[in-house]
């Protein structure tokens, strides 16, 4: 049986007919598969949750341990059955914890990808290939215009404003999830091993990473500053929202950095008022959304939330059927890993 | 060239007008003759010409890359020069590249046929943000939040001059001002402009506030009509001819430009002679006079003799078409004939710098009007006409005066000058008003919204709402302005929520949402199927409150075309 009649979309998100759950549901419902921990993907209120170790604690430890009745944990390649229909997890190289999920049912295999990226990330193993008949992909920076720099790039260009402006705190607006640490293991890579100062924000998600293994180094809250005089010249990682705060006006003499994958587009990193754009993504790249469209060779691909259109029409060029699928919620401008 | 890519670079980023001029400061201070002048007429927008088209570039990149996927990329970007910049798909580094000045002088020399391969070679060298800051200068748009007024500030600082200085040698020095580059370092006389046609920066004036019109006095103020159509400055210098030209060439190797006649500059000294040849060819004397372009009907040279006196002054009262006439006029690098016999232009004449060879400026305004108004009498000149005046006695008969005016759809407004005001550059404190007539306003309803660009380039920020015609909502403007950042979020979430369909980048959205649009004024127009355009529409207000069906009607608006 042919997916487009077992999978449906409606106002909560996307439906396994025969399954009987939905993956990434926007609202409560009784059974939800979770890709990963972003907050557009991963909610609280669900009966039944299915996802990985790392993101029913990322849920746990944004949500409270009571975020939902049931947490199953699902370990990588395990094969889980709903009704007819067998559902395996997939690393998928975006955070901490992520995965793409294999639905198989009727014949036909289908790959929900959530949010993945191809590049070398330290927090979680990478994305891998699973053949399919059916890939559902996001499409964030789906436009030939997104080629993401190396991040050693632009963790230089931190680094070299700090040579230039030493004396100048530098507020780093980063999602604190995800973005946030792999910003401080790409500095650590680079060999800054001052402390990082964060903001109250970062801190919980930043320890649950330490409780998954993954060094850190020597971080300080902001809070604990006294004299905040003795921030110049050094690295406070904030969310966004908090970059042009009141909460900011403490520090001294702020150099406002930002760092995202919308970054390459001036107007986007003007919005934000970042004069330093810092172009760091936990999506894939134009050239790797092509990459994983070849290296999958599905018979077809929906395509999710993003810029479908262009990605769309590229496939099609490539030779694959190519339809968009339209998911509510996934919320353009603040999404999660971006 | 990299010096200049990073200074665009960290001008863009870089808020706040110190911050900024600080960075252009360093620049100067640390970059060679002649690339630092090439970019002070970049920023400051002198540039003399084009290096390429922006259809070039356009044809260029769909040669390249796929036009589909180009254009996919440019409705999400917003902006041609940076879409480009990402998009080129060929890269083989230079270093060093070429010099800035290098660059200005490839492309003012190169043959039409070659603009292209040329830019293409260039842009295969550079980085995407080399790339974007050539194709910003190349097109003359680098819009880097520093006015010309700015850099004419920072070059005073630069210098340690007085700003007023700079801005009266502005008009008669070109790119890349090395002469003046070098009189600012102390390096070189300062440069000599006595006899050139130049733009003499204009005195500007303040909206007026209830303040003061409580407190008007009928024997300080002149009164005039504020007239819709566009400040112009025009300085025509016909004595020197033939008498100083030779040794002058020979002194200062003196381009065309410096030798020019007459020029007429909008108010921001932007030359725009080329336009109006129809007016200029008339012009003689030595004067700079300030006044209102407008088309007028009677404009014919007088061919009228000494008895004919008496008809002619009742004659020459302006016959004055709308903006929507002018419109046709502006931006026409060489007008047609017929388009200039069927829409020709004149000026209404309030002020003059310099009148006969005589500079007016310390004058009082009394003693400069005096002067033009006998002037006029004398000289009866051709295409000019001196503005009325007009009397209150009162701030009560001001207010009546300005209803009455506003009811004239030729004008759009009083000015109220202090008579014992001289001409200064820039916008002095107290000396002139204006009083623009209230806008218009039509409750339209919401079509369809389409992303901004530059700064607004991720929001639905740019509407087309319509107005009704029976059951039928037609189109009848588009407005980007005119809501508070907070207003624009609330909107790009109402399109998000409400499309229902979609045509290319722009959204189709559902017929719900009301807006008072405010406008100048409204003109029939054939390019809409509503058959009305309105001038200037920004939204004044959106109503939430107000149901889509109690919007205004087609036939309500109609009402208000001009004449």
């Amino acid at each position: 049986m042919h997916p487009s009649t077992w999978l449906k979309t409606d106002n909560t998100g996307l439906y396994c007919e025969p399954g009987g759950f939905y993956i990434d549901p926007m609202t409560e419902v009784d059974t939800a598969l979770v890709t990963h921990g972003h907050a557009d993907h991963a909610r609280a209120g669900h009966h039944t949750v299915y996802a990985s170790v790392e993101t029913l604690a990322i849920m746990q430890t944004r949500y409270g341990e009571d975020m939902a009745e049931k947490q199953h944990t699902v370990s990588l390649g395990e094969k889980l059955t709903f009704n007819d229909v067998t559902v395996t997890f997939y690393p998928a190289g975006h955070i901490l914890g992520s995965t793409q999920i294999l639905l198989e049912y009727g014949g036909y295999k289908v790959v929900v990808s959530g949010d993945y990226k191809r590049r070398h990330d330290p927090t979680c193993p990478p994305f891998q290939i699973v053949p399919c008949d059916v890939l559902i992909t996001e499409a964030t920076f789906g436009l030939p215009v997104f080629e993401h720099p190396p991040i050693e790039n632009e963790i230089e260009k931190l680094l070299h404003s700090l040579r230039v402006f030493p004396t100048r705190c530098h507020l780093v607006g980063a999602y604190a999830l995800g973005k946030c640490q792999r910003l401080i293991i790409a500095l650590r890579e680079a060999g800054y091993h001052k402390p990082i100062y964060l903001h109250g924000a970062q801190l919980k998600l930043c320890d649950l990473y330490q409780q998954f293994d993954i060094d850190l180094g020597e971080l300080i809250p902001v809070s604990q500053v006294d004299d905040k005089k003795e921030l110049a010249g050094e690295i406070v990682i904030a969310p966004p929202s908090a970059l042009a705060d009141r909460w900011s006006r403490s520090l001294p003499n702020v150099r406002t950095v930002m760092a995202s994958g919308w970054m390459q587009i001036r107007a986007r990193a003007k919005q934000r008022n970042a004069e330093l754009p810092l172009i760091i993504s936990d999506h894939c790249d134009w050239p790797e959304l092509l990459r994983t469209i070849e290296e999958v060779n599905p018979k077809e691909v929906w395509v999710t939330h993003g810029r479908e259109d262009a990605l769309m029409y590229q496939a099609e060029k490539m030779g694959f059927k190519a339809r968009a699928l339209s998911l509510v919620g996934y919320d353009e401008e603040e999404q999660g890993g971006d | 060239m990299e010096a200049f890519s990073n200074l665009l670079e960290q001008l863009y980023f870089t808020a706040g007008t110190k911050a900024k001029a600080q960075l252009i400061a360093d620049y100067i201070e640390n970059t060679p003759d002649p690339d630092r002048g090439w970019a002070i007429a970049a920023m400051a927008g002198t540039l003399r010409f084009d290096f390429f088209k922006r259809n070039t570039v356009k044809k260029l990149i769909t040669e390249h890359t796929d036009p589909a996927l180009f254009a996919m990329s440019y409705d999400y970007v917003g902006e041609v020069s940076e879409t480009v910049a990402h998009l080129w798909p060929f890269n083989s580094p230079v270093s060093p590249l070429p010099s800035l000045h290098s660059i200005v002088d490839t492309f003012a020399t190169v043959s039409k046929q070659k603009v292209s391969a040329t830019l293409a070679e260039y842009l295969t060298m550079m980085t995407p943000s080399q790339r974007w800051a050539l194709l910003k200068l190349g097109t003359r748009g680098l819009r880097i939040g520093v006015s010309a007024r700015s850099i004419k500030q920072i070059l005073a600082d630069y210098g340690k001059k007085d700003i007023k200085e700079i801005e009266t040698l502005w008009h008669a020095v070109n790119p890349p001002y090395t002469e003046l580059l070098q009189w600012l370092e102390g390096k070189a006389d300062k440069p000599d402009i006595e006899n050139a046609v130049t733009f003499h920066p204009v005195m500007l004036s303040h909206p007026i506030e209830d303040n003061d019109i409580d407190t008007f006095d009928a024997n300080l103020w002149q009164i005039e009509n504020k007239y819709d159509g566009i400040r112009v400055q025009l300085a025509v210098n016909t004595e020197l001819a033939g008498k100083d030209k030779e040794s002058e060439k020979l002194a200062t190797n003196s381009t065309d430009e410096q030798e020019r006649e007459k020029a007429l500059f909008s108010r921001t000294g932007d030359d725009i002679s080329h336009s109006f040849p129809d007016l200029l060819d008339e012009m003689s004397g030595n004067m700079v006079l300030d006044g209102e372009l407008l088309v007028i009907h009677n404009t014919e040279k007088a061919t009228a003799s000494a008895s004919d006196m008496a008809s002619r002054s009742s004659a020459s009262e302006p016959i004055v078409d709308t903006f929507n006439a002018l419109q046709q006029r502006l931006n026409k690098k060489k007008p047609t004939k017929p388009l200039m016999q069927s829409n020709p232009v004149g000026l209404i004449v309030y002020d003059a710098l310099v009148l006969e060879g005589e500079k007016l400026t310390s004058l009082t305004l009394e003693a400069r009007r005096k002067k033009l108004a006998s002037w006029f009498e004398q000289k009866k000149p051709p295409r000019l006409f001196l503005s009325n005046t007009l009397r209150a006695s009162s701030p009560e008969s001001l207010r009546a005066l300005h209803n009455t005016v506003c009811d004239n759809r030729s004008v759009e407004g009083l000015m109220i000058k202090r008579l014992d005001s001289t001409y200064v550059p820039g916008r002095p404190k107290g000396q002139w008003y204006k009083w623009k007539r209230d806008p218009l306003v039509v409750d339209a309803v919401i079509m369809y919204a389409q992303r901004g660009h530059g700064k607004r380039s991720s929001f639905y920020s740019d509407f087309t709402f319509g107005a009704w015609e029976g059951e039928q909502l037609l189109p009848i403007g588009k407005a980007y302005s005119g809501f508070t950042d907070e207003e624009l979020k609330k909107l790009d979430n109402w399109v998000r929520r409400n499309a229902v369909g979609r045509f290319g980048p722009v959204r189709e959205v559902k017929k719900e949402l009301v807006f008072e649009v405010a406008f100048d004024a409204v003109h029939p127009s054939n390019r809409h199927k509503s058959g009305v355009a309105l001038r200037f529409p920004r939204i004044h207000r959106i109503r939430w409150d107000k149901p889509a069906n109690e919007a205004d009607t087609l036939d309500a608006l109609k009402l208000l075309i001009e004449r």
